[in-house]
């Protein structure tokens, strides 16, 4: 019952947002969630609609309740203060039962999802995330294909104290990075996330991930991206000076682009792990510049 | 009133016998070597305005480095040690303290009672802290800046530190020490210094509210205690409590600190509860709806308070069974919330209403503490838990509960107490004015901060990307002015301190204020209560 309202409500205020301006983040709207692109997101973003509207209507109720008792009992309006009234067993069991339904109403479809979100059988590929202070660290697990993220030239120049340069005429300030993370579209991709140095978080709001880099840790989650795009988001546990300047970009390509990226990758992986095995054996892993 | 002339008669008899108990120290060893419960609690209340102020300087600092992208004043490094130095500060030095000051100024007086129970564990309790944030704000001093790790001092970023470290986990120790002594007194106080006849649920509910918290308080400090303990022996010891490479776990100590922590948000909120439930019946001149529903929904919610901390951490990766139990148990909470919101609403239902300052502020308390407690309620939300998770709508949330919930109240109680304390009655227009400008711009400064999490801005940044930018705009203006108009409130107390009208025993003679507070002068005895007062249905709470 609730997904049917969930899903009403979801298409009415889709509708509303659709109509504002909408920057930076795809998506995304200044003042709400964004409503992403994996099933995962959707669902998210319908339960976060849901409890704001389920807030709303209390809020509503018990603020209607408190404005209309400002009003109506002033003493400034004659009002004469009914010392009796003190407490009343019936209505005090009417309103701790009423939210205790409500409650178990948002736990259903909240249980439902996080379930979801937990789920990362029948994953197509797998990429191990690292974190690292301050850049972020993709492998492709079985392909061979490993490089560094961190954040571009541009935005790491205008960033500086006293760089002169404005943050408005720099492309995704802050937000864009110089290797995006390259995935294909409507694969459903395990990440194991885990961190370095400190705590870092990865995540990416479009595909409402977002889960803790934790050093001696390997976390689990998943997405499968329904549209071809650019998506951003940032690192989101507080890791040192720099936490701010750790973007994340995620670039999703068709299955085609994808797998023509994969081999140019490792096209251009294999000479140098190669010509890195000549020198010295331990550096085969090496990083690799795509 | 009869009682009062009482209480003089016993006074003069008194002073024949009893000489010594009416020294009244001066100069600065009345507050060196303060015992009595009144110096003590002023104090504390001082010590808080000072800390809400150094806080807020702080804080201004952020505000003023997010008017704009692009790093305009601060090094990153030293943005986030205001983050972390503003929390400790508005946590530890600002409202808890605010809140012991107003135990230690009013308890005895609700309870009957002539002093606080242990008035030399007081004196010390009080006189750790200078010394702790000193201890604390020196770190500044050294090299490597404060502390920069936030003030969850998650490892093992938090031992990156460098002489700060050890400047913060001393000054955390001392603190706790502090809470722990103050929390010790009010339950001592209150177990044991009732007047005859004032039977536990004829308590105000004021008194109540701290008794909780002074159990709370006790239960997990100690916890914080050990917590930070461990980081120190990490760091110097070559222990390996949190470090992986040496079998240690990072999650673990989350675990503990938030085991401190959540009881700690309830620390911090329970007592504002208490001051909200003593007011709104006074200026609506009917007995508190529900006082016995009160008191078990503030115990409700300290109990659950130990049973939900890892909801500040569904994104550490928790097996799924444990993000559904801390999912269920945190919206649980909002089953005794809740009664509390509809008993102080239903307080007003049938009341007779006036706007006097404490009630102004305790209305904001009211409606905007409420707000707080529905962003809460999403928070709870797991599955979109990950998404407002470490932004800005967390900041925003738990400034809506501390901000405009905590701080109101004591601002309200201030308000409230204040012509007991001094004796005089304070500037009504100043005070409202305080409260417009507080009110409105406190909103300013927080609301927009939901759209900014919600749109994607993390917390703990000291730069972000353009398209934050007009938020962050509003917000900073709201902050700056809501940061200036507090300069009111200290000219309010000042003004009040040196003069004005004369001030009642009774204080809000047209309204119905309840308690024995208001059976002695204004300003209050030194002694408070030196024979146990009698208690009568008129100066107690009425609960039947």
């Amino acid at each position: 019952m609730f997904d049917v309202n969930g899903k009403k409500l979801t298409a009415v205020l889709a509708g509303l947002v659709a109509t504002l301006p909408a920057w930076g983040y795809q998506n995304q709207s200044s003042y709400n969630m964004t409503q992403g692109v994996t099933p995962v997101a959707h669902e998210v973003y319908a339960l976060h609609m849901i409890i704001f509207w389920v807030c709303v209507a209390i809020a509503v109720v018990v603020f209607g309740a408190m404005i209309y008792s400002l009003i109506a009992f002033r003493r400034s309006n004659g009002a004469v203060a009914d010392r009796t009234l003190t407490h009343s067993t019936k209505v005090e069991i009417i309103w701790t039962t009423i939210p205790v339904f409500i409650l178990i109403a948002m736990a259903i479809p909240a249980a439902k999802t996080l379930i979801m979100m937990e789920d990362t059988r029948n994953s197509e590929m797998s990429i191990k995330i690292t974190g690292h202070q301050w850049q972020w660290q993709y492998e492709y697990l079985g392909e061979g294909v490993m490089f560094y993220s961190r954040l571009s030239q541009n935005s790491n120049e205008a960033r500086q104290r006293g760089s002169g340069i404005d943050p408005a005429t720099v492309k995704d300030y802050l937000l864009s990075v110089d290797h995006p993370l390259v995935v294909p579209v409507d694969t459903k991709i395990r990440v194991l996330i885990t961190g370095n140095d400190v705590i870092h978080a990865w995540w990416v709001p479009d595909f409402a991930i977002k889960k803790d880099a934790i050093p001696g840790f390997v976390n689990e989650s998943w997405f499968k991206a329904e549209k071809v795009g650019h998506y951003l988001g940032q690192c989101a546990e507080l890791c040192g000076r720099d936490h701010g300047f750790m973007p994340i970009n995620v670039d999703v390509l068709s299955k085609e682009d994808y797998a023509k990226w994969l081999a140019d990758k490792k096209a251009a992986a294999a000479p140098a792990a190669a010509t890195a095995l000549n020198v010295s054996a331990p550096a085969a892993t090496a990083a690799v510049a795509p | 009133m009869a009682h009062a002339h009482t209480h003089d008669g016993v006074n003069h008899l008194d002073h024949s016998h009893d000489d010594h108990h009416h020294d009244k120290p001066t100069g600065i060893g009345r507050w060196l070597y303060a015992t009595n419960h009144k110096d003590i609690g002023t104090m504390y209340l001082v010590f808080s305005l000072i800390m809400f102020f150094m806080g807020g300087a702080m804080a201004m600092v952020i505000r003023a480095e997010l008017w704009s992208p692009g790093l305009q004043f601060v090094d990153p490094l030293f943005f986030n040690s205001m983050t972390t130095t503003h929390a400790l500060l508005m946590i530890f030095g600002a409202v808890m303290p605010a809140f012991v000051g107003l135990a230690n100024w009013m308890i005895p007086l609700q309870v009957g009672a002539p002093d606080m129970a242990l008035p030399r564990m007081n004196n010390y309790s009080f006189w750790i802290l200078p010394f702790a944030f000193t201890l604390l704000l020196s770190s500044f001093f050294t090299a490597g800046g404060g502390p920069a790790g936030g003030w969850t001092m998650y490892p093992p970023l938090a031992l990156q530190a460098g002489t700060s470290f050890p400047l913060m986990i001393f000054a955390i120790h001392l603190m706790g020490a502090s809470s722990i002594m103050g929390a010790i007194n009010v339950i001592v106080t209150i177990m044991n210094m009732r007047a005859p006849g004032l039977t536990l649920l004829k308590l105000p509910i004021f008194c109540w509210a701290w008794l909780i918290t002074a159990y709370l308080l006790i239960a997990v400090m100690p916890v914080l205690a050990g917590a930070v303990t461990m980081l120190l022996t990490d760091h110097y010891f070559g222990t390996s409590f949190f470090n992986p490479a040496g079998g240690g776990d990072p999650v673990m100590y989350q675990h503990i600190f938030w085991f401190f922590g959540h009881p700690e948000v309830y620390i911090l909120i329970l007592p504002a509860f208490g001051i909200v439930s003593e007011i709104i019946p006074t200026f609506s001149r009917k007995p508190l709806f529900g006082y016995e529903a009160m008191i078990y929904a503030t115990a409700s919610i300290a109990f659950l308070s130990f049973i939900v901390w890892a909801h500040h951490m569904f994104t550490t990766g928790m097996p799924l069974a444990g993000q559904m139990f801390f999912m269920m148990s945190t919206m649980l909470i909002a089953v005794p919330t809740g009664v509390k919101v509809f008993n102080w609403t239903t307080t007003m239902w049938k009341g007779s209403l006036t706007f006097e300052p404490p009630m102004l502020f305790s209305l904001a308390f009211l409606f905007l503490f409420t707000i707080g407690g529905f962003s809460g309620l999403m928070l709870a939300i797991a599955p979109a838990d990950f998404q407002y998770q470490d932004t800005y709508f967390v900041v925003a949330h738990f400034h809506y509960v501390l901000v405009s919930g905590a701080v109101f109240a004591i601002m309200a109680s201030v308000y409230y107490w204040l012509p007991k304390w001094t004796g005089h009655m304070y500037s009504m227009a100043l005070a409202k004015t305080h409260f417009w400008l507080s009110a409105v711009f406190v909103n300013v400064l927080f609301f927009p901060q939901h759209f900014l999490g919600l749109a994607g801005m993390p917390r703990r940044i000291p730069d972000y990307n353009t398209q934050f930018t007009d938020w962050n705009r509003v917000s900073s203006l709201g902050g700056f002015v809501f940061g200036l108009s507090q300069i009111l409130f200290v000219i309010v107390i000042i003004q009040c301190v040196r003069g004005g009208p004369k001030a009642s025993a009774k204080v809000w003679d047209d309204a119905t204020p309840e308690g024995l507070e208001w059976t002695v002068d204004s300003p209050a005895p030194y002694h408070s209560f030196e024979t146990p007062p009698v208690i009568t249905e008129e100066n107690t709470h009425p609960s039947h």
